[in-house]
């Protein structure tokens, strides 16, 4: 450790954590990149996979591979249970009542996109109202936009503070007769605030107004219950999550999705099809046109399964000791801002750096083995509301470590030394 | 520092960062172009004065990082008192240094050769060429901004 970082509080291990070991588990974070170790931070774009989940892909491909709900040989049927254990697992992740309610998907984005054609199409007319945040990604904010353009419709925006927390004093009044849907993150991808979503969802519900929650950064860091959140809609990746890239989860009230049209035509979301007429499936094989990402889906089941051997509570306190580690070695870096200091806060660090393009930092940061996000995150409203065009965003997953945190921090310096 | 690092970084390029050349509105302007790079944020507004084929003056607006912004300081530097051919050529043989699949040439570019560089860093090129690309929309007349993407 150097000098310049003694004087700061060292993470304290929860019980029984092991960082050491745990990174054994993952084969990619042993590697140089330009001769330095790589020191991975960049977990919100992207989380690398534990060896049982790159395991339950290549077991799947190399002995049970067939497609699903077809077949009457074997292999159909061990696919088929394979994909269908995969949504029991979710559901029970996600505590939902039935595997009725879990629908899989690319990722959130078509989820959200699920959401808009299929609900929002139906739900939404003109002069209607849709209440986003001044925080979401562009997956939460786009797909609405297209709506509302199409429809007649208005978005209204929750707005944040100069921390990054959203003003819940204007909650209320953006809610309305003509509401039809809340969409907001639980946990903001650039900032790392973490809403008071139970709040937000209970306000709305007075009104009767549905709320769907994008959680594609809430489920790798925390214990989620679908049904104790009362939340209509939830979304999430599977590769943020320490699973496979291609595969996420809507999961929507039985109630709701009962009465949705299908999102796209096809096979497997048909009972039965004549030129004259469809009969669709039931829930939810309704909303799964085509061939699904079936390994993907095993493979997410297999990460919620290592997740869950860590314990998310552990996950999440671990994680938050090298939040607080890391804000305060970079809060000791002359000239370093940091945009998003919300009051709760996931294991983002958004900066910007005194006479550093964000870009150049990026650069200089990943000579060092250090990778970030350089950029606007997909949340260029975000970026326009703290007035910079991009941040370097370090994002922590389980897997990092305090040394890692202060190898950012060193190398943050060591940028700054060259624009010096 | 490493080497790469020292070779994308140098001097000439960090103190163009600091203190760009050209930088600010042109009176008497007849070319303009914007150009954007949506990856970093990077824009920038381009003022030409030409006259009989060749650019009496040029400057330039906009933010971005270092290698963006002392492209582009060091592009106007270069350009001025050119011919067209001239400033096509330089941006041609610049290209090819940052791009081709040859070694790093920095032959005919003059001071623009301290760009080489930036080839070991694929990411980077387009903050590198990002001027020239605006430099190349303003010359050809078009109207909407020109995007790296």
């Amino acid at each position: 450790m150097s000098a310049t970082t003694r004087a700061f509080r060292i993470p304290v291990n929860p019980a029984g954590w092991d960082a050491e070991r745990i990174r054994k588990d993952f084969p990619a974070l042993h590697q140089e990149v330009h001769g330095k170790p790589l020191v991975y931070l960049d977990n919100a774009a992207t989380s690398q996979k534990p060896q049982v989940v790159i395991d339950a892909l290549t077991a799947y491909y190399t002995r049970d591979n067939a497609n699903v709900h077809r077949g009457v040989h074997v292999l159909s049927e061990r696919a088929t249970d394979a994909y269908e254990g995969a949504r029991e697992r979710i559901r029970r992740h996600l505590n939902a009542a039935s595997t009725r309610e879990i629908v899989f998907v690319r990722q959130a984005t078509e989820a959200i996109n699920l959401v808009m054609a299929s609900f929002g199409r139906t739900v939404v007319g003109a002069g209607d109202e849709i209440v986003i945040s001044a925080i979401e990604h562009h997956a939460n904010i786009v797909p609405w936009q297209m709506l509302c353009q199409e429809k007649g419709a208005r978005l209204k925006v929750l707005p944040v503070d100069d921390r990054g927390d959203l003003i819940m004093d204007e909650y209320p009044r953006l809610l309305g007769p003509r509401t039809r849907l809340v969409a907001i993150t639980q946990v903001s991808n650039a900032l790392g605030t973490i809403t008071p979503i139970k709040e937000i969802i209970e306000v709305a519900h007075r009104l009767n107004i549905p709320v769907l929650v994008d959680g594609a950064q809430a489920v790798p860091h925390q214990a989620v219950d679908v049904r104790e959140l009362d939340c209509d809609f939830y979304v999430f990746s599977g590769h943020k999550a320490y699973g496979p890239t291609g595969i996420g989860v809507l999961y929507g009230k039985e109630s709701w999705l009962e009465r949705m049209p299908p999102y796209q035509g096809g096979g497997d979301m048909i009972k039965m099809v004549s030129f004259e007429k469809t009969i669709y499936n039931d829930l939810p094989y309704k909303f799964e046109a085509g061939t699904p990402h079936i390994a993907g889906a095993i493979g997410l089941a297999t990460a919620l399964d290592y997740l869950d051997g860590l314990g998310l509570d552990a996950v999440g306190a671990w994680e938050h000791e090298l939040l607080v580690y890391g804000t305060e070695l970079l809060q000791a870096v002359p000239g370093l801002r940091l945009i998003g200091t919300a009051r709760r806060k996931a294991g983002v660090l958004s900066f910007v750096l005194d006479g550093v393009h964000a870009h150049d930092l990026g650069t200089i940061l990943d000579q060092h083995g250090v990778a970030v996000r350089a950029g606007h995150h997909c949340a260029m409203p975000v970026m326009d509301r703290f007035g910079v065009p991009a941040t370097v965003r370090a994002s922590l997953g389980l897997y990092n470590t305090p040394g890692e945190v202060e190898a950012l921090s060193s190398a943050v310096r060591t940028a700054q030394e060259i624009f010096a | 520092m490493t080497t790469e690092l020292r070779e994308l970084y140098q001097q000439v390029i960090l103190d163009h960062n600091k203190k760009p050349r050209n930088f600010h509105v042109l009176e008497g302007t007849n070319r303009t172009a914007e150009g954007y790079n949506p990856l970093c944020g990077d824009q920038i507004t381009l003022y030409l004065r030409l006259e009989d084929g060749v650019v009496k003056d040029a400057a330039f607006q906009g933010k971005g990082c270092a290698i963006s912004k002392a492209s582009a300081s060091m592009m106007t530097a270069a350009v001025i008192g050119k011919p067209l051919d001239e400033v096509e050529s330089l941006f041609q043989r610049l290209h090819t240094m940052l791009t081709g699949e040859t070694g790093a040439s920095g032959d005919g570019l003059g001071k623009l050769a301290v760009f080489a560089g930036v080839r070991e860093f694929p990411s980077r090129v387009k903050c590198a060429t990002l001027a020239w690309h605006t430099l190349h929309a303003a010359l050809c007349g078009a109207a909407a901004p020109v995007s790296t993407e």
